[in-house]
C-alpha cells in the first residue's frame, strides 16, 4: 500500500461523502415549487442589482503580500529539515534570504499597505 | 524496549490484512482494504462531527450558565443525531440568481480539503492512512484548499453579504496560514523531519513543546491562535458575523449543502487540535520516563488512540474557552495582529530555534540521558 494510492482513496472518500449525502437528501427531502422561494435570501428584503462588481482593493494587497511569503515558505521547508547538518553556514545564507523578504514587508508597512482604510 | 499493548487497534488491522491476503489474490485483498479504509474514515469523520457538535453546545451552555440540549435522550446525548436527520430531510432550495456550477462545487472543496487533512493525522500506533515523508507540508497544502470552497461559495451566491464574508474569510485565511506554516516549520527544525509518524516517534521521552522550551512555547501559542483564526471561529469569526452579515458566505445554502459547511467547520477545529497534538504534544505517544519500565508498561496499557484523543480534546476545549471569552475583532485589528505582530515574531522565532538546536540547548541536547531517544 503506497501513499499515493492511499491519497486517492482518501480523495474518493471525501467526494463520496458529498455525493452520497446530496443524493440521499434529494431522494428523501420534500420538494415544492414556489416562485418566491427561488429569490436570493440576502437579508430578507428584495435584492437590488447584482453583487458581481468591483471590490475593495485592500484585500488584494494582502493577497499579494501573502504570495510573497508563501513562496518563501516553499523554499524554507526543505532547508528546515537539513539545517542540523548545514550548521551555521546554512543559517547565515537563509538569514540573508529572509532579510530581503523582511525588507519587503518593512517597505509595504512603510508605504501604508498594512493600514486598513 | 517493547511493551505489551493488548488493546492496540494495529493488532486488528494486521490480523485482517493476513486473513484477506490468505483468502484471495493480492489485487482483491488490496481493493477490499481500500474500501474498508474509506468506510472507517467516513464513519470516524461523521461520528467525530456529531460528538464535537454535542460537546460544543453543551460546553457553551455551561459557560453561559445554561443547561444546553437536554431533551433528546439522557442529557440530550442524541441531540446531534436528531439534528443530522433533520438537516438530511430538509429541502435543498434552488436559488435562481446563483452561478449554478460553482455554487454546487463549493461544498466539495470544503469537505474534500478537510477529509484529505483528516487522512494524514496519526490517530494511534499504525492508525494513519496517508503517511507522506513531507507530512507537515502536505497538511498545510491540502488544508488551504478549503479557502477555495469559501471564496467560490461567497462569489457564486450573488449576494452582497456572502461576498463580503468570503472576502474577509479569504484575507483572514491567507494571512493566518503564513503564521501556522512558520510555527510548524519551527518544529520541523527541531524534529529534523517532516514525516508526521517520525515526528511522533522522536517525542518518545520528551514532548516537542518542552524540548524546544522558549521557542517551542512561542510557536505553540502562535499556532493555536492562527489555527483558531483559520477555522473562522471564536474572536475571529467575522466572516460569518451573524449580527452584520446574516451568515456570511453560506447565507444562500440550505439543507444538507449548508450542513456540509457546518460539518467541515467543526472537523477543521478538530484537525487543528490534532495537528497541534501531533507536532507539539507527542501525538499518540504515551507519557514515558526513561528507565522506569513498570511505569512505562502501565502507560502503554492505555491504548495510543485514547492518548491521542485525550490530548486533542484538551486543545478543543481550550479553543471553545477562547471562543466564549473574547469579543469579536474588527478586520483591521485582525490583520494587524497577524502582519505586525505574529509574522515578525515568527520569523525571529525560527532563528532562535535554529540557534537552540545548533548550540545543543534543547532539553534532549542538554540531558541526553534523561530525554534522548
Amino acid at each position: 500500500m503506497d501513499s499515493s494510492s492511499l491519497f486517492l482513496v482518501v480523495l474518493l472518500t471525501g467526494i463520496t461523502l458529498v455525493v452520497a449525502g446530496l443524493g440521499m437528501a434529494i431522494l428523501i427531502s420534500p420538494r415544492s415549487f414556489n416562485l418566491q422561494k427561488t429569490e436570493s435570501y440576502e437579508c430578507g428584503l428584495p435584492t437590488k442589482g447584482s453583487s458581481w462588481m468591483q471590490f475593495k482593493v485592500g484585500y488584494y494587497l494582502y493577497a499579494i503580500l501573502y504570495l510573497m511569503f508563501d513562496v518563501e515558505a516553499i523554499f524554507l521547508f526543505p532547508w528546515s529539515t537539513v539545517v542540523r547538518d548545514l550548521g551555521l553556514a546554512g543559517l547565515f545564507s537563509i538569514a540573508f534570504f529572509i532579510g530581503v523578504l523582511a525588507l519587503g514587508l518593512a517597505y509595504a508597512w512603510k508605504k501604508g499597505v498594512l493600514k486598513w482604510m | 524496549m517493547n511493551y505489551s499493548q493488548p488493546l492496540e487497534l494495529s493488532h486488528v488491522t494486521a490480523w485482517l490484512d493476513e486473513v484477506l491476503r490468505g483468502a484471495m489474490p493480492e489485487f482483491w485483498a488490496l481493493l477490499i482494504e481500500y474500501v474498508l479504509i474509506g468506510v472507517v474514515l467516513l464513519t470516524l469523520y461523521a461520528v467525530l462531527a456529531l460528538i464535537l457538535i454535542y460537546a460544543e453546545r453543551k460546553i457553551t451552555a455551561f459557560f453561559q450558565s445554561r443547561l444546553g440540549p437536554n431533551r433528546v435522550g439522557k442529557w440530550g446525548i442524541v441531540q446531534s443525531v436528531a439534528d443530522m436527520v433533520k438537516i438530511l430531510i430538509k429541502e435543498i432550495i434552488y436559488v435562481k440568481k446563483v452561478d449554478k456550477v460553482l455554487f454546487y462545487v463549493a461544498p466539495f472543496f470544503m469537505i474534500v480539503a478537510s477529509m484529505l487533512t483528516f487522512g494524514a493525522i496519526p490517530f494511534g500506533q499504525g492508525l494513519q492512512v496517508v503517511d507522506f515523508n513531507i507530512g507537515v507540508f502536505y497538511v498545510l497544502a491540502v488544508s488551504s484548499l478549503g479557502i477555495i470552497g469559501v471564496l467560490l461559495a461567497g462569489w457564486s451566491s450573488n449576494n452582497k453579504y456572502s461576498m463580503v464574508g468570503a472576502m474577509r474569510s479569504g484575507a483572514q485565511f491567507v494571512s493566518y496560514e503564513l503564521s501556522a506554516g512558520l510555527a510548524l516549520m519551527t518544529m520541523v527544525v527541531l524534529s529534523g523531519t517532516m514525516q508526521l509518524s517520525e515526528i511522533v516517534e522522536s517525542q518518545r521521552y520528551c514532548w516537542n513543546l518542552f524540548n524546544g522550551h522558549i521557542s517551542a512555547v512561542i510557536a505553540f501559542v502562535i499556532y493555536l491562535i492562527s489555527g483558531h483564526a483559520e477555522t473562522n471561529r471564536g474572536p475571529f469569526d467575522l466572516p460569518e458575523a451573524e449580527s452584520e452579515l446574516i451568515a456570511g458566505y453560506h447565507t444562500e445554502y440550505s439543507g444538507l449543502q449548508f450542513g456540509f459547511f457546518y460539518l467541515a467547520e467543526y472537523l477543521n477545529m478538530f484537525i487543528i487540535a490534532a495537528i497541534a497534538t501531533t507536532v507539539f504534544l507527542g501525538g499518540w505517544m504515551p507519557i514515558q520516563v526513561k528507565g522506569w519500565d513498570t511505569f512505562n508498561q502501565i502507560m502503554w496499557y492505555i491504548p495510543s488512540y485514547l492518548w491521542f484523543f485525550a490530548k486533542a480534546a484538551v486543545l478543543v476545549f481550550i479553543s471553545l474557552w477562547v471562543r466564549w471569552s473574547f469579543p469579536r475583532l474588527r478586520i483591521d485589528q485582525l490583520l494587524n495582529l497577524e502582519w505586525k505582530y505574529l509574522l515578525p515574531i515568527n520569523l525571529v522565532n525560527i532563528f532562535v530555534m535554529v540557534l537552540l538546536v545548533l548550540s545543543g540547548l534543547t532539553l534532549t541536547g542538554l540531558f541526553p540521558n534523561v530525554f534522548g531517544n
